[in-house]
Protein backbone atom coordinates (compact mmCIF):
# COMPACT_ATOMS: atom_id res chain seq x y z
CA UNK A 1 0.00 0.00 0.00
CA UNK A 2 1.25 3.47 -0.86
CA UNK A 3 0.82 5.83 2.06
CA UNK A 4 1.73 9.41 1.32
CA UNK A 5 2.04 11.53 4.44
CA UNK A 6 1.54 15.23 4.08
CA UNK A 7 3.67 17.52 6.23
CA UNK A 8 1.32 19.33 8.59
CA UNK A 9 1.92 23.02 9.37
CA UNK A 10 2.41 21.99 13.02
CA UNK A 11 5.18 19.58 12.14
CA UNK A 12 6.74 22.06 9.70
CA UNK A 13 6.94 24.58 12.57
CA UNK A 14 8.70 22.03 14.79
CA UNK A 15 11.13 21.12 12.04
CA UNK A 16 11.98 24.79 11.50
CA UNK A 17 12.52 25.28 15.24
CA UNK A 18 14.85 22.32 15.39
CA UNK A 19 16.77 23.50 12.32
CA UNK A 20 17.37 26.87 13.98
CA UNK A 21 18.48 25.39 17.30
CA UNK A 22 22.00 26.08 18.53
CA UNK A 23 22.42 22.56 19.93
CA UNK A 24 21.82 20.14 17.02
CA UNK A 25 23.86 17.42 18.72
CA UNK A 26 21.43 17.26 21.65
CA UNK A 27 18.50 16.82 19.27
CA UNK A 28 20.40 14.02 17.53
CA UNK A 29 21.07 12.30 20.84
CA UNK A 30 17.36 12.47 21.65
CA UNK A 31 16.60 10.77 18.33
CA UNK A 32 17.76 7.60 20.08
CA UNK A 33 14.89 7.79 22.59
CA UNK A 34 11.83 5.81 21.55
CA UNK A 35 8.31 5.79 22.89
CA UNK A 36 8.06 2.72 25.16
CA UNK A 37 4.60 1.86 23.83
CA UNK A 38 5.43 2.45 20.17
CA UNK A 39 8.62 0.64 19.19
CA UNK A 40 10.47 2.41 16.36
CA UNK A 41 8.74 5.75 16.89
CA UNK A 42 11.08 8.30 18.47
CA UNK A 43 9.85 10.93 20.90
CA UNK A 44 10.77 13.51 18.24
CA UNK A 45 8.68 11.77 15.58
CA UNK A 46 5.75 11.38 17.96
CA UNK A 47 5.82 15.09 18.73
CA UNK A 48 6.11 14.73 22.50
CA UNK A 49 9.64 16.19 22.44
CA UNK A 50 8.91 19.91 22.52
CA UNK A 51 12.28 21.55 23.04
CA UNK A 52 15.84 21.08 24.25
CA UNK A 53 18.10 23.88 25.45
CA UNK A 54 21.78 23.85 26.24
CA UNK A 55 22.24 25.54 29.62
CA UNK A 56 25.96 25.00 30.06
CA UNK A 57 28.84 22.78 28.97
CA UNK A 58 27.27 19.68 30.52
CA UNK A 59 23.84 20.94 31.39
CA UNK A 60 20.58 20.99 29.45
CA UNK A 61 16.82 21.27 29.80
CA UNK A 62 14.39 19.08 27.87
CA UNK A 63 10.70 19.91 27.53
CA UNK A 64 8.21 17.12 26.85
CA UNK A 65 4.44 17.16 26.42
CA UNK A 66 2.44 14.03 27.32
CA UNK A 67 0.03 12.59 24.75
CA UNK A 68 -2.73 11.96 27.31
CA UNK A 69 -2.84 13.31 30.86
CA UNK A 70 -2.95 9.81 32.32
CA UNK A 71 -0.21 8.45 30.07
CA UNK A 72 1.80 6.08 32.28
CA UNK A 73 4.72 6.14 29.84
CA UNK A 74 5.76 9.71 30.61
CA UNK A 75 7.89 8.74 33.64
CA UNK A 76 9.74 6.07 31.66
CA UNK A 77 10.27 8.52 28.81
CA UNK A 78 11.78 11.07 31.20
CA UNK A 79 14.16 8.42 32.57
CA UNK A 80 15.14 7.36 29.04
CA UNK A 81 15.86 10.99 28.11
CA UNK A 82 18.11 11.47 31.13
CA UNK A 83 19.99 8.24 30.52
CA UNK A 84 20.49 8.95 26.78
CA UNK A 85 21.90 12.41 27.48
CA UNK A 86 24.02 11.16 30.39
CA UNK A 87 25.59 8.59 28.09
CA UNK A 88 26.36 11.37 25.62
CA UNK A 89 28.24 13.25 28.34
CA UNK A 90 25.55 15.67 29.44
CA UNK A 91 25.65 15.21 33.21
CA UNK A 92 22.90 17.52 34.38
CA UNK A 93 19.57 17.01 32.67
CA UNK A 94 16.35 18.67 33.69
CA UNK A 95 13.14 17.30 32.18
CA UNK A 96 10.14 19.61 32.30
CA UNK A 97 6.60 18.57 31.40
CA UNK A 98 4.63 21.17 29.49
CA UNK A 99 0.85 21.00 29.09
CA UNK A 100 0.27 23.95 26.81
CA UNK A 101 0.03 23.96 23.88
CA UNK A 102 -1.57 20.54 24.24
CA UNK A 103 -0.03 17.68 22.26
CA UNK A 104 -1.89 16.75 19.11
CA UNK A 105 -1.46 14.16 16.36
CA UNK A 106 -0.75 17.05 13.95
CA UNK A 107 2.69 17.23 15.57
CA UNK A 108 3.66 13.72 14.41
CA UNK A 109 6.30 13.62 11.68
CA UNK A 110 5.83 11.81 8.36
CA UNK A 111 8.62 9.43 9.47
CA UNK A 112 6.67 8.73 12.66
CA UNK A 113 3.56 7.83 10.69
CA UNK A 114 5.60 5.58 8.39
CA UNK A 115 7.12 3.84 11.43
CA UNK A 116 3.66 3.20 12.89
CA UNK A 117 2.51 1.71 9.61
CA UNK A 118 5.51 -0.60 9.50
CA UNK A 119 4.48 -1.85 12.96
CA UNK A 120 0.94 -2.66 11.85
CA UNK A 121 -0.55 0.45 13.44
CA UNK A 122 -2.72 2.66 11.24
CA UNK A 123 -1.44 6.22 11.61
CA UNK A 124 -3.83 9.11 12.33
CA UNK A 125 -5.48 10.14 9.08
CA UNK A 126 -8.76 11.29 7.55
CA UNK A 127 -9.73 7.71 6.71
CA UNK A 128 -8.69 4.66 8.71
CA UNK A 129 -7.05 2.24 6.28
CA UNK A 130 -6.03 -1.31 7.11
CA UNK A 131 -2.25 -1.37 7.73
CA UNK A 132 -2.09 -4.94 6.38
CA UNK A 133 -3.95 -4.80 3.05
CA UNK A 134 -4.64 -1.08 2.65
CA UNK A 135 -8.39 -1.49 2.42
CA UNK A 136 -10.58 1.46 3.31
CA UNK A 137 -13.35 -0.86 4.47
CA UNK A 138 -12.66 -0.88 8.17
CA UNK A 139 -14.84 -0.64 11.26
CA UNK A 140 -14.26 0.28 14.88
CA UNK A 141 -14.25 -2.49 17.49
CA UNK A 142 -13.46 -0.30 20.48
CA UNK A 143 -12.69 3.39 20.80
CA UNK A 144 -9.80 2.48 23.08
CA UNK A 145 -7.10 -0.02 22.12
CA UNK A 146 -4.01 -1.29 23.89
CA UNK A 147 -3.18 2.25 25.07
CA UNK A 148 -5.15 5.48 25.51
CA UNK A 149 -3.75 6.87 22.25
CA UNK A 150 -5.04 4.00 20.12
CA UNK A 151 -8.43 2.66 19.07
CA UNK A 152 -9.11 -0.92 18.02
CA UNK A 153 -10.32 -1.50 14.46
CA UNK A 154 -10.85 -4.42 12.16
CA UNK A 155 -10.52 -4.72 8.41
CA UNK A 156 -13.75 -5.82 6.71
CA UNK A 157 -11.79 -7.21 3.72
CA UNK A 158 -8.83 -9.13 5.16
CA UNK A 159 -10.54 -9.45 8.58
CA UNK A 160 -7.38 -8.52 10.51
CA UNK A 161 -7.90 -6.54 13.71
CA UNK A 162 -5.48 -3.62 14.12
CA UNK A 163 -4.60 -0.63 16.26
CA UNK A 164 -5.41 2.82 14.95
CA UNK A 165 -3.49 5.77 16.36
CA UNK A 166 -6.38 8.13 17.06
CA UNK A 167 -6.51 11.54 15.43
CA UNK A 168 -6.42 13.76 18.49
CA UNK B 1 -3.44 42.44 43.11
CA UNK B 2 -5.88 39.56 43.55
CA UNK B 3 -8.56 40.01 46.15
CA UNK B 4 -8.64 36.36 47.16
CA UNK B 5 -6.24 34.35 49.28
CA UNK B 6 -4.15 31.36 48.25
CA UNK B 7 -6.37 29.11 50.34
CA UNK B 8 -9.35 30.09 48.18
CA UNK B 9 -7.57 28.92 45.05
CA UNK B 10 -6.30 25.83 46.89
CA UNK B 11 -9.84 24.83 47.90
CA UNK B 12 -11.09 25.29 44.37
CA UNK B 13 -8.28 23.16 42.91
CA UNK B 14 -8.90 20.49 45.50
CA UNK B 15 -12.54 20.26 44.42
CA UNK B 16 -11.54 19.75 40.79
CA UNK B 17 -8.86 17.24 41.77
CA UNK B 18 -11.18 15.27 44.08
CA UNK B 19 -13.84 15.09 41.35
CA UNK B 20 -11.32 13.59 38.95
CA UNK B 21 -9.68 11.20 41.43
CA UNK B 22 -12.88 9.76 42.85
CA UNK B 23 -14.44 9.17 39.43
CA UNK B 24 -11.16 7.72 38.17
CA UNK B 25 -10.88 5.36 41.13
CA UNK B 26 -14.52 4.34 40.85
CA UNK B 27 -14.28 3.70 37.12
CA UNK B 28 -11.07 1.70 37.58
CA UNK B 29 -13.15 -0.86 39.53
CA UNK B 30 -14.41 -2.00 36.13
CA UNK B 31 -10.91 -3.19 35.24
CA UNK B 32 -11.16 -6.97 34.64
CA UNK B 33 -14.96 -6.78 35.13
CA UNK B 34 -16.00 -5.10 31.86
CA UNK B 35 -18.82 -6.70 29.85
CA UNK B 36 -16.30 -7.68 27.15
CA UNK B 37 -12.57 -7.26 26.64
CA UNK B 38 -12.57 -4.16 24.44
CA UNK B 39 -14.99 -2.38 26.74
CA UNK B 40 -12.90 -3.38 29.73
CA UNK B 41 -9.89 -1.69 28.14
CA UNK B 42 -11.91 1.39 27.23
CA UNK B 43 -13.19 1.79 30.80
CA UNK B 44 -9.68 1.42 32.19
CA UNK B 45 -8.38 4.04 29.75
CA UNK B 46 -11.08 6.50 30.73
CA UNK B 47 -10.23 5.87 34.40
CA UNK B 48 -6.57 6.53 33.60
CA UNK B 49 -7.40 9.85 31.92
CA UNK B 50 -9.17 10.90 35.12
CA UNK B 51 -6.29 9.84 37.36
CA UNK B 52 -3.98 11.87 35.12
CA UNK B 53 -6.30 14.84 35.41
CA UNK B 54 -6.41 14.46 39.19
CA UNK B 55 -2.60 14.46 39.31
CA UNK B 56 -2.39 17.74 37.37
CA UNK B 57 -4.87 19.42 39.72
CA UNK B 58 -3.30 17.97 42.90
CA UNK B 59 0.21 18.99 41.83
CA UNK B 60 -0.99 22.52 41.26
CA UNK B 61 -2.98 22.52 44.53
CA UNK B 62 0.07 21.32 46.47
CA UNK B 63 2.16 24.06 44.91
CA UNK B 64 -0.44 26.73 45.76
CA UNK B 65 -0.78 25.44 49.32
CA UNK B 66 2.96 25.77 49.75
CA UNK B 67 3.24 23.54 52.83
CA UNK B 68 5.48 20.97 51.24
CA UNK B 69 2.70 18.42 50.75
CA UNK B 70 2.79 16.33 47.58
CA UNK B 71 0.05 15.16 45.23
CA UNK B 72 0.20 11.77 46.96
CA UNK B 73 -0.24 13.35 50.39
CA UNK B 74 -3.40 15.04 49.18
CA UNK B 75 -4.79 11.86 47.63
CA UNK B 76 -3.88 9.38 50.35
CA UNK B 77 -3.76 11.24 53.63
CA UNK B 78 -7.01 13.14 53.77
CA UNK B 79 -10.15 11.75 55.38
CA UNK B 80 -13.63 11.42 53.95
CA UNK B 81 -14.89 14.73 55.29
CA UNK B 82 -11.95 16.55 53.72
CA UNK B 83 -12.86 15.32 50.24
CA UNK B 84 -14.98 17.80 48.35
CA UNK B 85 -15.94 15.82 45.25
CA UNK B 86 -19.45 15.86 43.81
CA UNK B 87 -21.64 13.03 45.08
CA UNK B 88 -22.40 11.70 41.59
CA UNK B 89 -18.71 10.79 41.19
CA UNK B 90 -18.61 8.55 44.27
CA UNK B 91 -21.76 6.48 43.71
CA UNK B 92 -21.04 2.78 43.16
CA UNK B 93 -20.95 1.47 39.60
CA UNK B 94 -23.99 -0.80 40.03
CA UNK B 95 -24.37 -2.05 36.44
CA UNK B 96 -22.89 -1.01 33.10
CA UNK B 97 -25.93 1.13 32.27
CA UNK B 98 -25.53 3.10 35.49
CA UNK B 99 -21.82 3.72 34.88
CA UNK B 100 -22.47 4.81 31.31
CA UNK B 101 -25.31 7.19 32.14
CA UNK B 102 -23.17 8.77 34.87
CA UNK B 103 -20.23 9.04 32.48
CA UNK B 104 -22.49 10.57 29.83
CA UNK B 105 -23.92 13.21 32.23
CA UNK B 106 -20.41 14.08 33.41
CA UNK B 107 -18.91 14.09 29.90
CA UNK B 108 -21.46 16.59 28.60
CA UNK B 109 -20.77 18.71 31.67
CA UNK B 110 -16.98 18.37 31.42
CA UNK B 111 -16.93 19.48 27.78
CA UNK B 112 -18.80 22.67 28.69
CA UNK B 113 -16.92 23.28 31.92
CA UNK B 114 -13.44 22.73 30.50
CA UNK B 115 -14.26 24.89 27.48
CA UNK B 116 -14.89 27.73 29.92
CA UNK B 117 -11.77 26.89 31.92
CA UNK B 118 -9.52 27.15 28.83
CA UNK B 119 -10.29 30.88 28.98
CA UNK B 120 -9.30 31.15 32.67
CA UNK B 121 -7.02 34.04 33.55
CA UNK B 122 -4.98 31.50 35.49
CA UNK B 123 -2.55 30.20 32.85
CA UNK B 124 -1.84 26.94 34.66
CA UNK B 125 -5.55 26.09 34.88
CA UNK B 126 -6.12 27.07 31.26
CA UNK B 127 -3.29 24.72 30.23
CA UNK B 128 -4.73 21.79 32.18
CA UNK B 129 -8.16 22.48 30.67
CA UNK B 130 -6.84 22.58 27.11
CA UNK B 131 -5.29 19.17 27.69
CA UNK B 132 -8.28 17.60 29.44
CA UNK B 133 -10.99 18.88 27.11
CA UNK B 134 -9.67 16.83 24.21
CA UNK B 135 -9.99 13.71 26.33
CA UNK B 136 -13.48 14.58 27.53
CA UNK B 137 -14.66 15.17 23.97
CA UNK B 138 -13.44 11.71 23.10
CA UNK B 139 -15.08 10.22 26.21
CA UNK B 140 -18.34 11.87 25.22
CA UNK B 141 -18.30 10.28 21.77
CA UNK B 142 -18.22 6.92 23.47
CA UNK B 143 -20.74 7.51 26.28
CA UNK B 144 -23.15 9.17 23.85
CA UNK B 145 -22.90 6.15 21.54
CA UNK B 146 -23.63 3.79 24.44
CA UNK B 147 -26.60 5.91 25.54
CA UNK B 148 -28.15 5.49 22.08
CA UNK B 149 -27.15 1.87 21.62
CA UNK B 150 -28.50 0.72 24.97
CA UNK B 151 -31.54 2.99 24.90
CA UNK B 152 -32.50 1.70 21.46
CA UNK B 153 -31.28 -1.84 22.19
CA UNK B 154 -33.39 -4.49 23.87
CA UNK B 155 -36.25 -4.08 26.29
CA UNK B 156 -33.86 -5.04 29.08
CA UNK B 157 -31.11 -2.57 28.11
CA UNK B 158 -33.67 0.23 27.71
CA UNK B 159 -35.12 -0.55 31.14
CA UNK B 160 -31.69 -0.51 32.79
CA UNK B 161 -30.79 2.80 31.17
CA UNK B 162 -34.07 4.35 32.31
CA UNK B 163 -33.51 3.08 35.86
CA UNK B 164 -30.03 4.62 35.83
CA UNK B 165 -31.32 7.96 34.53
CA UNK B 166 -34.06 8.04 37.20
CA UNK B 167 -31.56 7.21 39.94
CA UNK B 168 -28.88 9.68 38.80
CA UNK B 169 -31.09 12.61 37.86
CA UNK B 170 -31.31 13.96 41.40
CA UNK B 171 -27.53 14.07 41.63
CA UNK B 172 -27.09 16.31 38.57
CA UNK B 173 -28.14 19.68 40.13
CA UNK B 174 -24.99 19.58 42.27
CA UNK B 175 -22.89 19.88 39.10
CA UNK B 176 -24.26 23.40 38.63
CA UNK B 177 -24.04 24.68 42.20
CA UNK B 178 -21.51 27.39 42.91
CA UNK B 179 -19.60 27.40 46.18
CA UNK B 180 -18.58 30.72 47.71
CA UNK B 181 -15.03 29.97 46.64
CA UNK B 182 -16.07 29.44 43.06
CA UNK B 183 -18.17 32.59 42.98
CA UNK B 184 -15.21 34.60 44.18
CA UNK B 185 -12.84 33.03 41.68
CA UNK B 186 -15.29 33.25 38.83
CA UNK B 187 -15.58 37.01 39.41
CA UNK B 188 -11.80 37.14 39.12
CA UNK B 189 -11.97 35.29 35.79
CA UNK B 190 -10.30 32.16 37.19
CA UNK B 191 -13.14 29.70 37.80
CA UNK B 192 -16.06 28.89 35.53
CA UNK B 193 -19.55 30.09 36.40
CA UNK B 194 -21.53 26.85 36.56
CA UNK B 195 -24.88 28.67 36.29
CA UNK B 196 -24.08 29.46 32.67
CA UNK B 197 -23.69 25.79 31.74
CA UNK B 198 -27.08 24.51 32.90
CA UNK B 199 -29.12 25.58 29.90
CA UNK B 200 -26.85 24.01 27.31
CA UNK B 201 -26.30 20.87 29.36
CA UNK B 202 -30.05 20.39 29.74
CA UNK B 203 -30.67 20.99 26.03
CA UNK B 204 -28.03 18.46 24.95
CA UNK B 205 -29.00 15.82 27.50
CA UNK B 206 -32.73 16.18 26.82
CA UNK B 207 -32.23 15.81 23.07
CA UNK B 208 -29.94 12.77 23.42
CA UNK B 209 -32.17 11.03 25.95
CA UNK B 210 -35.18 11.48 23.67
CA UNK B 211 -33.24 10.15 20.67
CA UNK B 212 -32.38 7.09 22.72
CA UNK B 213 -36.09 6.42 23.34
CA UNK B 214 -35.66 7.24 27.03
CA UNK B 215 -37.43 9.73 29.28
CA UNK B 216 -36.31 12.65 31.41
CA UNK B 217 -37.65 11.94 34.91
CA UNK B 218 -40.19 14.38 36.27
CA UNK B 219 -39.23 13.94 39.92
CA UNK B 220 -37.91 17.03 41.64
CA UNK B 221 -35.68 15.59 44.38
CA UNK B 222 -32.02 16.43 44.61
CA UNK B 223 -29.08 15.41 46.79
CA UNK B 224 -26.18 17.76 47.46
CA UNK B 225 -23.37 18.18 49.99
CA UNK B 226 -20.23 16.71 48.43
CA UNK B 227 -18.46 20.05 48.11
CA UNK B 228 -18.89 20.56 51.87
CA UNK B 229 -17.55 17.12 52.66
CA UNK B 230 -20.97 15.63 53.38
CA UNK B 231 -20.83 12.36 51.52
CA UNK B 232 -22.82 9.22 50.90
CA UNK B 233 -21.86 6.06 52.77
CA UNK B 234 -20.04 4.91 49.64
CA UNK B 235 -17.07 7.29 49.73
CA UNK B 236 -15.58 5.90 52.93
CA UNK B 237 -15.38 2.42 51.46
CA UNK B 238 -13.80 3.72 48.28
CA UNK B 239 -11.18 5.67 50.24
CA UNK B 240 -10.45 2.72 52.51
CA UNK B 241 -9.57 0.60 49.52
CA UNK B 242 -7.63 3.35 47.77
CA UNK B 243 -5.69 4.60 50.79
CA UNK B 244 -4.99 1.47 52.83
CA UNK B 245 -1.51 0.81 51.46
CA UNK B 246 -0.21 4.32 52.11
CA UNK B 247 -1.94 4.47 55.49
CA UNK B 248 -0.40 1.15 56.54
CA UNK B 249 3.04 1.86 55.10
CA UNK B 250 3.35 5.65 54.81
CA UNK B 251 5.69 6.75 52.04
CA UNK B 252 5.86 3.31 50.46
CA UNK B 253 7.14 3.42 46.87
CA UNK B 254 7.21 0.98 43.99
Amino acid sequence: MQHISVVTPEYAARRAMRANSDCPQLWSTLDTVFDPELPQVTIWDLGILVDVQQLGARRCKVVVSPTYSGCPAIDVISEDIVSALNSAGVKQVEVAVSLSPAWSTDLISPAGKAAMLSQGIAPPDKSVNCPQCGSEHTSVISQFGSTACKALYKCNDCLEPFDYFKEF
Amino acid sequence: MNNFSNSTLYNYLLGLADDALILGQRTSEWCSRGPFLEEDIALSNVALDYIGRARMFYQYAAEVEGKGRSEDDLAYFRDEREFSNLLINELPNYDFAFSMVRQYFLDVHACLYLQGLTASTDQHLAAIASKAIKESRYHLKRSQTWLLQLGLGTEESNKRMQTAIDELWGYTPEMFMMTETETQLSTAGIAVNRDNLLQQWTATVTADIRSADLQIPDQQWQVVGGREGKHSEHLGHLLAQMQILQRSYPGLEW
